[in-house]
């Protein structure tokens, strides 16, 4: 059965069970905060939650191309964290301008995911041994350019950091939301309405049939690593708004965070099968469990993980027993 | 009668793979508007031929020629955009992705590089017309059977301007129906003016579609011909290169059997079989006959414990018992050697010796290794019982063909000394000569007393070796007929299609 049944005789396709099953948590949660607590219900919360989280939803993103492809990315917390020093070690040292440094890191960290991509293809080493080095590398490059934290002065950075989006109605977002919006938006587009997005599918399906089918299986896994860099330096640049400041140990176990958001989404780890918008509503989840603690207020904040836990055992459960029907 | 000018020229290639000369000097000529069957032995070199044709691996020595130009392809991409599609023997297809997607990725309809979904899906409906198929473009693979996926294999190879398609084992999945619905297909590209490069088990369906014949052994070539200046004798004979011995029953004189191994009393499992009962005598070979998917395999895993029943007794020697693991059919001397031995049977990466061993070590349990004297003593008697080929016991399985691998995995149940051995599709995709020794194996084994439940699709099989068939149909046994001098493949086929006498 590729179909699961409604009332009514209507269907929806099998594959779509996942993110709907991760978009009715999303809406249990919110009412439940909205019963529980005064001032949750309203869209400020949801907006909030991307302000709060918008650079882990942009590293996330690029995290579902590769778990897509079956492969998984380790260093992208260490990407993030070397972007943040980079950034703020040239502008509050050589004084280098904005529009000089962005490009800077966002180079820097794809070709961090290129060279790791290649290795991964040429040599045919396992991703999680691959990008493990990779996370090491980037995470000690941070400590040789300083091993405190950087304040970030320049004004550009500042005034956008300060800058409030006012939507209708008192609604507000900031610039990284929009960032972050842009990226999902274009990663959808080239994931369904591209060859290479489908040639991520495909390898994820099979990687042997891929190749067989005549794609180009190397040169997607070499891209997919590519993107998950660039992804991990501009969520890097997002967070250094954020903060305002360059340090090594910002986004420690970052990577977790993506892969748990990913997965909470729907996207099977074993690659083939997941949509964007499930890795949207995944990042929303986590971020609107650090909200209800907050709301809480006396709960300590080590809470969000074992929710966080017990929900990845839920979904990897539930994704067990879709793929398990779905071969009847 | 002059023949047209070959597309497809391939002379003198050779290649090596590691303890193995896989092909040596092979030519090969396809021409226009012909099936060609690509015959030998498994092990003979035909599936290397075609990858090495089309790029997954590069040849040692040789050439090979396209419309007269040398051509070498790195990559089967290159070998597809010259012309030359392949359908491999195992579906190569992405099943988590829509059907549309598998006809047509890599050479998706695009509008300003953008996918034209709505463009893809009528393409797919319009190639899948063609084999006058009916499906849901946009539903996935994964949600259709084998055979379908294996047409949808066949529909993506058609979409490119193909000059040569190859069928690697097409028919190995597909039932009688869609074997015909592939011929007229096949047919149809013929006068196209396409080439298609035909490898099967099948001798009947050498003889029904192709024209011409390319035959190797042992990595040789032996010769080509016109299929129909050489008899199906003749074919075999120069497929295993030695005149084929009278394949006549080999179960020998009607036995009496009197003491009842394994007995099953209206044994079932719900929404797999129906209640069956059936008796299997030692030293008895017991045929299963049926249809794809009638409940032959289900049989095979209750008596093995692989499953649980949800209803009736089994007996082993006249005391009941419940087999709750096949481990526990293992310690009351069951084996079962299991339809897919990829999947479910051999580990390739091991070497031959250590797969034999392998379940011979798990009923001494891991505290207790079996010497390394002793492993060798064994292997080295069943690699010469079986003939296994290459006979070194210390190369990785992944190396041998097909037919010994199957017979790797036969002689891993073997030294268990068991009392019922279940065979499920032993003879599956291997060649004559492996196929005559294996059932020669199953004849001595029964004379030396064990009892066999034989499952093949194969009717003359079956019957050539079975003392009793019992037939199932859509889950059901439906009759149990002693094999006599009346019972031949007309009165199974009667009795599968009438639904029993009873």
């Amino acid at each position: 059965m590729s179909t699961l049944s409604l009332g009514g005789g209507r269907t929806i396709p099998a594959k779509y069970v996942p993110v709907m099953v991760t978009a009715c948590l999303f809406a249990a949660m919110f009412l439940a905060g909205g019963v529980r607590y005064e001032g949750f219900a309203t869209g400020q919360i949801v907006l909030n939650v991307f302000i709060d989280n918008a650079f882990l939803l942009i590293v996330a993103v690029g995290m579902t191309f590769v778990i897509l492809t079956g492969g998984i990315d380790l260093s992208v917390g260490s990407v993030v964290a070397l972007s943040t020093m980079i950034a703020a070690s040239l502008m509050s040292g050589p004084g280098w301008p904005p529009y000089v440094v962005v490009p800077l890191v966002l180079l820097v960290g794809s070709g961090l995911g290129l060279v790791m991509g290649y290795l991964i293809h040429a040599f045919d080493i396992q991703p999680f041994i691959v990008t493990l080095a990779g996370m090491f590398l980037a995470r000690g490059l941070c400590y040789t350019i300083g091993t405190e934290s950087i304040p970030i002065t320049d004004p550009t950075f500042t005034v956008f950091a300060q800058t409030r989006l006012d939507l209708f109605a008192d609604l507000w977002i900031s610039p990284s939301v929009v960032i972050a919006a842009v990226v999902v938006v274009v990663a959808a587009y080239v994931l369904h309405y591209t060859r290479l997005g489908r040639a991520v599918y495909a390898t994820g399906g099979s990687e042997q049939s891929a190749l067989l089918m005549g794609l180009p299986v190397g040169r997607t896994k070499v891209a997919v690593y590519t993107i998950s860099g660039f992804c991990s330096a501009l969520g890097g640049v997002v967070l250094s708004f954020y903060m305002l400041s360059g340090y090594g140990l910002h986004a420690v176990g970052m990577e977790l965070d993506a892969i748990a958001a990913v997965v909470i989404g729907g996207t099977l780890l074993t690659g083939g099968t997941g949509f964007l918008l499930g890795t949207v509503l995944g990042v929303l989840v986590l971020g609107l469990i650090q909200t209800i603690l907050s709301f809480e207020g006396t709960l300590s904040s080590w809470w969000t993980k074992i929710v966080i836990g017990l929900l990845l055992f839920a979904f990897i459960l539930l994704q067990r027993l879709f793929s398990a029907r779905s071969r009847l | 009668m002059d023949a047209p000018a070959p597309v497809l020229r391939m002379s003198g290639i050779g290649k090596q793979f590691p303890g193995v000369r896989a092909l040596d000097r092979v030519d090969l000529r396809l021409l226009p508007g012909e099936v060609h069957a690509l015959m030998g032995e498994n092990g003979a070199g035909k599936s290397t031929l075609i990858k090495v044709l089309t790029g997954v691996h590069p040849a040692d020595e040789g050439a090979v020629e396209l419309d007269g130009r040398p051509v070498a392809f790195a990559s089967p991409l290159e070998a597809r955009q010259a012309g030359i599609s392949t359908v491999y023997q195992e579906v190569n297809l992405c099943t988590n992705l829509s059907v549309a997607e598998n006809i047509l990725i890599g050479r998706e309809p695009r509008r300003f590089g953008r996918i034209d979904w709505k463009r893809m899906r009528a393409r797919a409906r319009e190639l899948l017309a063609r084999m006058e198929l009916d499906l849901d473009v946009s539903a996935p693979l994964s949600s259709y059977s084998l055979a379908i996926q294996q047409m949808v294999a066949i529909a993506r190879a058609l979409d490119v301007e193909a000059r040569v398609l190859i069928l690697d084992e097409p028919t190995s999945s597909l039932d009688a129906d869609e074997v015909g619905q592939l011929f007229r297909v096949m047919r149809r590209l013929k006068e196209e003016g396409i080439a298609i490069l035909f490898v099967t088990h099948f001798l009947d369906q050498v003889y029904e579609i192709s024209d011409r014949m390319t035959i190797l052994r042992n990595g040789r070539l032996v010769g080509e011909y016109l299929t129909r200046e050489l008899s199906q004798v003749e074919l075999v004979a120069k497929m295993i290169g030695q005149e084929l011995e009278a394949l006549d029953k080999l179960h020998g004189e009607a036995r009496a059997f009197t003491r009842p191994l394994v007995e099953a009393r209206e044994l079932s499992r719900s929404g797999a079989i129906e209640p069956f009962s059936l008796t299997i005598h030692e030293g008895q070979v017991v045929g299963l006959a049926g249809l794809l998917g009638s409940g032959r395999t289900e049989v095979a895993r209750l008596l093995f414990g692989a499953d649980h029943p949800s209803g009736g007794q089994l007996a082993v020697r006249g005391e009941p018992v419940t087999l709750r693991t096949p481990r526990a059919a293992m310690n009351h001397k069951i084996a079962f050697c299991s339809e897919n031995r990829k999947t479910d049977g051999l580990i390739e990466d091991l070497t031959v010796r250590e797969n034999i061993v392998l379940a011979l070590q798990a009923t001494r349990g891991w505290t207790r290794p079996v010497p390394r004297e002793q492993q060798d003593q064994l292997v080295a008697k069943y690699v010469k019982a079986l003939r296994i080929n290459p006979p070194n016991p210390e190369i990785p399985v992944r190396n041998l063909s097909g037919g010994n691998q199957q017979k790797v995995l036969l002689a891993r149940w073997l030294i268990l000394e068991p009392r019922l051995l279940i065979l499920d599709e032993p003879t599956r995709g291997i060649d004559v000569g492996a196929k005559t020794e294996i059932q020669r194996l199953v004849a001595e084994l029964s004379d030396g007393g064990v009892a066999v439940l034989f499952i093949s699709a194969e009717l003359e099989e079956v019957l050539r070796l079975s003392h009793k068939v019992a037939v199932l149909r859509d889950r059901r046994l439906i009759a149990e007929l002693p094999n006599d001098d009346e019972l031949t493949k007309e009165v199974i086929m009667e009795t599968i299609a009438s639904g029993g006498r009873t």
